[in-house]
């Protein structure tokens, strides 16, 4: 019996009658061998969710099972490219097909012909198994790429290529396993996107990824190896803080997901990543970067792949020892992607429509984040940032809920900060870490012992000021003791000064992390200084009238970040105009 | 060319869907006629296949329809649009059929109206800035040509005039004044408003290169779910084929997706918040993504969708919606619309998020950026000065607080209100938005960095400003 479509439903294609499929197989749907996933199987019907538009197929046409599930290519090429959610590469489909996307293209992953020239890393009767790296390559200047068995296999190496130039499907290495079979090692292997690839074991997480942006350092930190959300409404930055951190964090290897977002948001990131360059190894940033772009009208079953697409690509890096973060904007999409064929499937809906297994998905998603120890003894890391768009900026539904429950790390993005053009705008009193007391060491070590009580003292001056101003919206700040007066004054040199960060200057883009100490410690020491004084009943119009407030809430612009003995001169000052006030 | 097969009667009939039994070799998404006993005869388009059972949506409505009176014939394509630059000054109905009288157009091609996602490997991003001569648009939430800026508005708001003077005063064009196109589609809105717009399209003598599509309120509802889609077609047509610059007006979204949401629930499917449908996003982007600048083509479609509200609510879905994917948003508020403020922009909901690249030095002017930051900066400040005032009298007030009372009134009366046919250059707007911000103590501006704040600021333009302005 022949394998034909039975019935259309948008993404949704059925099949009656017939046993050749597994379970989430890849298939070639119709004439056009568009790609598809089998999603369900019962004795009746298989059902598949189609990658791409189902526009013109007819029933009858024939489905083409591939014996294997929807797999990733891993291998050179990979960095500096841009796929779409099934990892095809999206320039050279631009090159085939012109501007807009056709169907059915069926382009391999990564360019056949380019050679890397290869370094051969084993021998011949050297054993190896599962991630045991065997050749080498430069893949873009910043990242050496390792070619490393798969985890599947292992064997003894029988034939070697010697070191030259190899293009990806060339076999530059021969094993022979246990049972004397002989496996052809290229360049490139495949994975199933949905499986997470084995590690060794997961380490304790110990160190923050370092972004740049004052909030998240020094407030919200974040694990390599960590999770954290970034939810908020529409226009409150989502985005743009995902791009300042795609851009800053201290990562080895950055993949962004634009999953079901705007299309030229990707194409922003595209043009800008290529004329950024990364400050710590001063080669640009692309060099560094994978995206994946879904955008929102591309399929919707290649929207639900292209967050495992990502995920793949990423513990792959992970595997050669590097440390990885994913930019997931945004998850909400991937949600939607999930309810939208759930509801085709015509499956039992649960909260809002979306499919009982969400939760679930999201967890299985979240869990492949951590610190590993590699297969191959190397150490690496996984990071996912995942924003969320909750409809109507309402954190309560159900995408947002759960997520909260799978990150450690919760960036609430608000919007009236955001209407007040205070960005990033990650709301102090509502977002929260729970990596910090993983830190105590590296901070202790790293920073300065003082960091944490400093931070402390921060976060207690702002709580501080939101009870304030609970009083200040009913009868103004002027009626309020001094001793208020100041903590409203510091408070706002705090948000002003130090936690809003100016992405488009020079120097305020990425801060680095000294820079942030010292800004915390200046700003504190004209607390306590400022404090002094009020204690003694001086008038605190006095020190405001000096402009030293005003000054601090300046620093981030006039104290670059290379020149941080300038620091000096603002203790100086604030000794100054401390004295000065104090008539 | 395939010889068709035609189908007598139909097997069900159910809102705007009919059932057909014993189909052989139909496509998903086919277009296909069906013809009525009285001569007459109405399109419609596949939306669901199972075996030989297929349901076909009917976009001219089932009335009349019964169960043997009509013949089906099946095309054996997806819908598709004549093209032809003729199009320009034209008017279609909401599913592309000449109806102003002058006959068919002779088309160069045609297109399946359903469009192909734009690579965006293959998309320029947008960077020339629109001169729209309106300030709070112009400083605030510029408009960049090959963006999706939608007007959230509510009924009863100047949205259509607002919309309208954007077409007229836009210096869309390039420099020769060449290729510049509108494409209008009307969505369920009033003959009135349609007439509105087409009598001041007129007016401003740029209706020999507008294109109308129109479904108005009394015009079938299932065929509202093709008129964006035909009118897009036709800017990609004119904006990729032809290097003209389009603008796109898309009124009114909210009832388009009304009819998305009847012909949903017509299927059967599962609804989603407010019974719209699950992929009401995926439907939205198909239609906003359907913007932009492509390689290989020096045209840009813009567009300026506009959707009232329900209830002024703008967590309402089809806002909401609309918001995660547009590129920004230009909201009215019936606050200031009541307080005779035209255009009614609210300032702090609006954004633009392609703005940040199209402004500036080489584009508008160094300063541009800072003055729009600390221009929103203090407006936020300006509503918690108004509710404390509220509670403990303007009296009591500090300076501080008084002087950003000053600034809110003299830029609500100032710098957002101007005349329908007041065209600001950008220069002017810069300049009156740094009058406004002198209003303020100095140190009140924090946005702006020393430099510009020592080349710019000076308090003296505060006075001359005051004694020019009347509030």
């Amino acid at each position: 019996m022949a394998n034909v479509i039975y019935s259309i439903n948008g993404p949704v294609v059925k099949l009656r009658d017939t046993k050749d499929f597994s379970m989430l197989e890849m298939v070639y749907v119709g004439k056009n061998k568009i790609i598809g996933e089998v999603i369900s199987i019962t004795s009746k019907e298989t059902t598949i969710q189609v990658y791409e538009s189902t526009t013109g197929l007819k029933p009858g046409e024939p489905v083409y099972p591939t014996g294997s599930p929807l797999c990733a290519t891993l291998g050179p090429g990979i960095l500096s490219n841009i796929f779409d959610g099934i990892e095809r590469p999206l320039k050279n489909m631009a090159k085939n097909e012109g501007a807009f996307i056709g169907i059915g293209s069926d382009i391999p992953s990564l360019n056949l012909d380019k050679k890397y020239s290869v370094d051969i890393t084993v021998k011949v009767g050297d054993e190896l198994k599962g991630g045991d790296v065997y050749a080498t390559c430069q893949e873009t200047a910043l990242i050496l790429h390792k070619c490393m068995l798969s985890p599947m296999l292992s064997g003894k190496v029988v034939s070697v290529k010697d070191n030259g130039y190899y293009s990806v499907n060339d076999t530059v290495v021969v094993i022979e396993d246990e049972d004397g079979v002989k496996h052809d090692l290229t360049l490139c292997q495949k994975w199933p996107i949905r499986t997470p690839r084995p590690v060794q074991k997961r380490l304790p997480i110990d160190r923050p990824l370092i972004t740049g942006q004052r909030i998240i350092d020094a407030m919200f930190p974040i694990a390599k190896g960590g999770t954290a959300a970034i939810p908020g409404g529409f226009g409150t930055g989502k985005t743009m803080t995902q791009h300042q951190l795609a851009k800053w964090c201290d990562a080895d290897i950055i993949v962004y997901i634009g999953c079901g977002e705007r299309g030229n948001e990707m194409t922003q990131v595209l043009e800008e990543f290529s004329e950024l360059v990364d400050p710590r190894t001063n080669k640009a940033l692309t060099d560094r970067t994978v995206l994946i772009a879904n955008t929102s009208n591309m399929p919707v079953a290649a929207r639900e792949a292209s967050i495992y697409t990502g995920i793949t690509l990423a513990e792959y890096y992970r595997d050669m020892g590097y440390h990885v973060a994913i930019m997931a904007d945004s998850t909400s999409r991937w949600a939607e992607a999930l309810r939208e064929i759930s509801g085709r499937l015509e499956e039992m809906p649960a909260e809002e429509g979306y499919p009982a297994y969400l939760p679930s998905r999201l967890s299985a998603f979240y869990e492949r984040a951590g610190y590993m120890i590699n297969l191959n003894d190397t150490e690496g890391s996984v990071t996912i940032i995942g924003a969320v768009s909750p409809q109507g900026a309402d954190f309560s539904e159900p995408v947002t809920q759960n997520t909260k429950r799978f990150v450690r790390c919760f960036w609430a993005l608000d919007k009236s900060l955001a209407y007040a053009r205070h960005y990033p705008a990650i709301n102090w009193m509502t977002s929260y870490s729970e990596y910090d007391d993983d830190f105590t060491n590296y901070y202790n070590e790293k920073i300065g012992k003082d960091f944490i009580p400093m931070k402390k003292r921060i976060t207690a001056l702002l709580a501080e000021e939101a009870n304030l101003m609970e009083i200040v919206k009913l009868i103004g700040a002027d009626v309020l003791p001094d001793d208020q007066k100041l903590v409203i004054e510091m408070a706002k040199v705090v948000r002003v000064g130090f936690l809003q960060q100016n992405a488009f200057h020079k120097d305020d883009t990425f801060v680095p992390m000294e820079k942030q100490y010292e800004m915390m410690k200046v700003i504190l020491y004209l607390y306590d200084k400022a404090n002094e004084l009020v204690m003694r009943s001086i008038p605190i119009s006095n020190i405001i009238s000096t402009g030293i407030f005003d000054k601090l809430n300046r620093i981030k612009y006039d104290v670059p970040n290379d020149k941080l003995e300038m620091f000096k001169d603002y203790y100086k000052e604030i000794d100054e105009k401390i004295a000065e006030s104090d008539r | 060319m395939a010889i068709s097969v035609q189908y007598m009667g139909v097997n069900e009939i159910n809102g705007s869907l009919v059932v057909l039994d014993n189909v052989k070799d139909a496509s998903f998404e086919e277009l296909v006629e069906l013809k009525l006993d009285n001569g007459t005869s109405r399109l419609g388009r596949i939306v669901e296949i199972e075996g030989e059972r297929v349901v076909v949506q009917v976009f001219e409505g089932t009335n009349d329809l019964s169960l043997k009176n009509t013949t089906t014939k099946f095309t054996g394509k997806p819908m598709e649009l004549p093209l032809s630059k003729e199009m320009l000054g034209r008017i279609f109905n909401g599913a592309g059929k000449p109806i102003d009288g002058l006959g068919d157009i002779y088309p160069d091609e045609f297109e399946d109206i359903n469009g192909k996602p734009i690579n965006p490997v293959s998309r320029v991003y947008p960077r020339n800035y629109i001169n729209t001569g309106i300030s709070s648009i112009d400083a605030l939430t510029t408009l960049i040509r090959g963006q999706k800026l939608p007007i959230f508005s509510d009924s009863g708001l100047s949205h259509n005039k607002l919309a309208v003077q954007i077409v007229r005063q836009a210096k869309i064009a390039d420099e020769a004044g060449q290729g510049f196109g509108v494409v209008f589609a009307a969505m369920g809105v009033k003959n009135d408003v349609a007439d509105y717009f087409k009598a001041k399209f007129e007016e401003s003598g740029v209706l020999e290169r507008v294109v109308m599509f129109l479904n108005l309120s009394n015009d079938p509802i299932i065929e509202r779910i093709l008129t964006p889609r035909c009118a897009l077609t036709a800017a990609e047509y004119l904006a990729f084929k032809h290097n003209m610059h389009i603008l796109v007006i898309l009124t009114d979204m909210t009832s388009y997706a009304e009819a998305v949401r009847e012909f949903s629930s017509s299927k059967g499917e599962i609804p989603g918040r407010k019974g719209f449908p699950g992929y009401l996003y995926s439907d939205f982007a198909s239609l906003y993504e359907r913007a932009g600048v492509i390689e290989g083509s020096t045209g840009s479609v813009t567009q300026i969708p506009i959707l009232t509200m329900p209830n002024g609510d703008i967590t309402h879905p089809i806002p909401d919606l609309t918001g995660y994917i547009t590129e920004g948003q230009i909201v009215l508020d019936k606050g200031l619309s009541q307080a005779g403020i035209y255009p009614e922009i609210s300032i702090l909901p609006s954004l633009s998020r392609l703005m940040k690249d199209g402004i500036g030095e080489g584009y508008t002017r160094k300063d541009h950026q800072a003055v729009a930051n600390q221009l929103f900066a203090c407006y936020a400040k300006v509503n918690d000065a108004r509710s404390l005032a509220s509670v403990i009298g303007e009296e009591e007030l500090s300076e501080t607080d008084k002087a950003y009372l000053e600034f809110g009134r003299q830029f609500e009366q100032n710098f957002i209100n101007q005349a329908d046919n007041e065209d600001r250059t950008i220069e002017q707007t810069l300049d009156l938005g740094w009058d406004l911000l002198c209003l303020l103590p100095k140190q009140e501006l924090d946005r702006i960095d020393t430099e510009l704040l020592f080349q710019f600021y000076d308090s003296n333009r505060a006075d001359r400003f005051r004694k020019m302005k009347k509030y």
